[in-house]
């Protein structure tokens, strides 16, 4: 196996020229475009598109790789050719007034055509030669080749002619597509397959179910890596389109950063941050659980942020979702009218589930969202294992934009919901949410089966849709049951009362502690103002008292010195006398 | 694309239509030359006198091709009489030349007389 892989990239040395198509998806599949200078064969049944990719093919080069181009039409003439493509808005005319592109039709019929001898091509040669120099042309399509096989009875000379047609523009240096007719078990009807030798792409449009798929492969690619899976195509008024599916590996990148999923209290669940940027969510639900509302007030919080949003509707119109959602308080119709958010809606049959994919390709290329709501994926039709090919693609993609995105599924039964319709492994964030009948009433209840990379809530939570939006809040867990709606507003009722209750007591306590402390202190200060007044009238008499003692002392010593009594200088002889 | 003609165009009986002809071919090739006298020799054989031959080489004149929407060469045409029949190969073929150029009946009858 080594040397297997060693003796490849000795024979390609050189990473091989390529020239860009500008079709949107094949560049990617082709690993860059188409041989550059060499001769590419597109081969399909009638009315495959093979003269849309040829045309395309010249268009883009003239207008975006500076690659005029020619196109030699064997069937259709040049106003026919015009006027074909003028519904995709290309003017062949205006491009050939201005020398980017070069039409000329190639016309044999069986009728015209005598044999009378040897002969060869080179009346076609000169012509496409002449076309080539006209506008230096780097581009040539022959569309179709083989139409030449009818009038041109020798199948041997013409053979070895458009064995030499071939070799003759890769001489030119021009890069070429040959288109031929799917024939009977071989790729082309007359087997052209054989000459043109570096790429083969197979177009094949195929009905099932009375649903049309339109898928391209690329057969072979000589020294080229490319995508070696059928990938579903496109047509419509902007032209032909391949999905874009080479980002198969694993290698997008892990963001850290965090969005709201539009919904505070689903943030918290979601540790408090919401889904991961360019991560994938599914909410899967019974009906009428409310995902579309969800994965609308995710695109309108994201709105409000600033981030474009896309929502791929397969089950309602545009209009009735924007319906439908201001009915709870969720207003699409403003950021509709804004170009921030586009509803792109399409009946689940209308389509092939690939085809369906593409269109949803499409839209985000065309949209450049940073969020995507798809709604529902299990209105698409299909076998189960392309669905989960096809989703896991769809993702990928998503992830390698670094988009966010929100998927819905409608589940049934109990098997439905352990599918997950098979794409479980690609999602990061499931959701589901589920209407529980409960005391003759019907709740959502929203619970997180799986996060990736965080931690998340474990709970059942109740999710309310009002008119005023989305909430969610916490159930009652009680005996072993969960309670909701009203039995959970009865409940809470009921807590209430009780509180209330509570509260009133405590109230009253809490008067009678104050009315009690205020009469006691109403005591105390009686008595203190009791105290102070006998404490002053006491005093006050103590005082007299003192004063009148005092005067008595005094009164005795004037009367001692009126008797004459001398004291200590003679008065008290006197005393002693009487 | 030199004009070639045996002379001036003579209409040898009343009924004898005149008959134009353009050689398509791309170069001096060998198979052009080929074309070229085997046309030759059918109309003096058959056309004497009432025929002119124009040989236009696409090498020189490359736009010239389209015109008659010529895709093959050796191409003959037969501008007149109408309608316009086209023959493709070097002329080899004799047989097939007087039948494309509807010269058939001509021959019938003069093998009958």
């Amino acid at each position: 196996m080594t040397e297997s892989g060693l003796l490849a990239e000795v024979s390609v040395p050189s990473r091989l020229a390529k020239a860009r198509t500008g079709i949107a998806g094949l560049d990617e599949v082709t690993d860059g475009g188409l041989p550059s200078g060499r001769t590419t064969l597109v081969c399909g049944g009638p009315g495959c598109g093979k003269t849309l990719m040829g045309m395309q093919f010249l268009v883009r080069g003239a207008l975006e790789y500076g690659e005029p181009g020619v196109f030699v039409a064997f069937e259709e003439s040049p106003a026919e050719l015009a006027q074909n493509v003028g519904s995709l808005g290309w003017d062949l005319a205006d491009l050939e007034a201005r020398r980017l592109l070069a039409v000329d039709h190639v016309q044999i019929s069986a009728s015209d055509v005598i044999e009378t001898g040897a002969w060869d091509l080179e009346g076609l040669f000169i012509r496409v030669g002449l076309a080539i120099d006209s506008v230096g042309a780097k581009r040539v399509v022959l569309d179709t080749v083989e139409s030449l096989f009818g009038p041109l009875g020798n199948e041997i000379v013409l053979r070895a002619e458009l064995r030499r047609l071939f070799r003759w523009l890769n001489d030119r240096g021009v890069t070429a597509i040959v288109t031929g007719e799917r024939g009977d078990g071989t790729l082309t009807r007359h087997g052209l397959e054989e000459y043109v030798s570096d790429c083969v792409i197979l177009l094949d449009h195929r009905v099932r179910d009375q649903v049309s798929t339109r898928r391209l492969r690329v057969v072979k690619y000589r020294g080229s890596h490319h995508g070696p899976d059928e990938y579903p195509f496109l047509i419509d008024r902007t032209g032909f389109s391949v999905l874009p599916v080479s980002s198969m590996g694993l290698s997008h990148g892990a963001s850290a950063e965090r969005v709201s999923t539009g919904v505070g209290e689903l943030d918290r669940m979601l540790d408090g941050g919401g889904y991961y940027r360019g991560s994938s969510a599914l909410i899967s639900g019974t009906p009428g659980s409310g995902k579309t509302t969800l994965g609308a007030r995710f695109l309108e919080a994201g709105c409000e942020r600033g981030e474009r949003g896309l929502m791929l509707a397969f089950e309602e119109s545009p209009a009735q979702i924007v319906r439908n959602m201001a009915s709870v308080g969720i207003d699409l119709g403003r950021w509709l009218e804004g170009g921030a958010l586009r509803i792109v809606a399409a009946r689940p049959d209308a389509y092939g589930l690939e085809t369906h994919l593409a269109r949803s390709y499409r839209a985000i290329e065309d949209h450049d969202p940073v969020n995507v709501v798809i709604d529902p994926l299990s209105g698409l039709n299909g076998e189960a294992y392309e669905i989960k090919a096809t989703l896991s693609r769809l993702i990928d993609h998503l992830k390698s934009r670094e988009i966010t995105s929100v998927m819905t599924t409608l589940v049934t039964s109990q098997a439905d919901k352990q599918s997950g319709l098979g794409i479980s492994s690609v999602i990061d964030t499931w959701l589901d949410v589920s209407n529980l009948e409960l005391e003759g009433e019907r709740n959502r209840g929203i619970n997180i089966l799986k996060s990736r990379g965080m931690p998340h809530s474990n709970q059942v939570r109740e999710f309310l849709i009002t008119g005023a939006g989305v909430d969610i809040r916490d159930v009652y867990a009680s005996e072993g049951a969960v309670l909701m709606g009203s039995a959970r507003e009865d409940r809470e009722a009921r807590d209430r009362a009780a509180a209330t209750a509570r509260a009133a007591d405590l109230g009253g306590k809490r008067r009678r502690l104050a009315y009690r402390r205020a009469a006691v202190d109403a005591q105390i200060a009686a008595l203190a103002a009791q105290r102070d007044a006998e404490t002053l009238e006491l005093s006050s008499e103590i005082d007299s008292g003192e004063l009148a003692e005092r005067q008595i002392e005094l009164d005795r010593g004037v009367r001692a010195a009126a008797r004459g009594v001398v004291g200590d200088s003679g008065d008290g002889g006197e005393e002693v006398r009487s | 694309m030199n004009g070639t003609s045996p002379g001036p165009a003579i209409e040898s009986g009343g009924t004898a239509t005149f008959f134009r002809l353009r050689l398509y071919v791309a170069g001096q090739t060998t198979r052009s030359l080929a074309a070229f006298s085997n046309l030759r020799e059918i109309c003096e054989t058959h056309l004497a006198g009432r025929y002119e031959i124009e040989v236009i080489d696409l090498i020189e004149h490359p736009q010239l091709a389209r015109g008659d929407e010529i895709v093959v060469v050796p191409t003959l045409v037969r501008r007149l009489p109408e309608p316009i029949r086209k023959l493709i190969g070097d002329l080899s073929d004799t047989e097939r030349v007087l039948v494309g150029l509807q010269l058939v009946t001509t021959r019938a009858v003069s093998s009958d007389e």
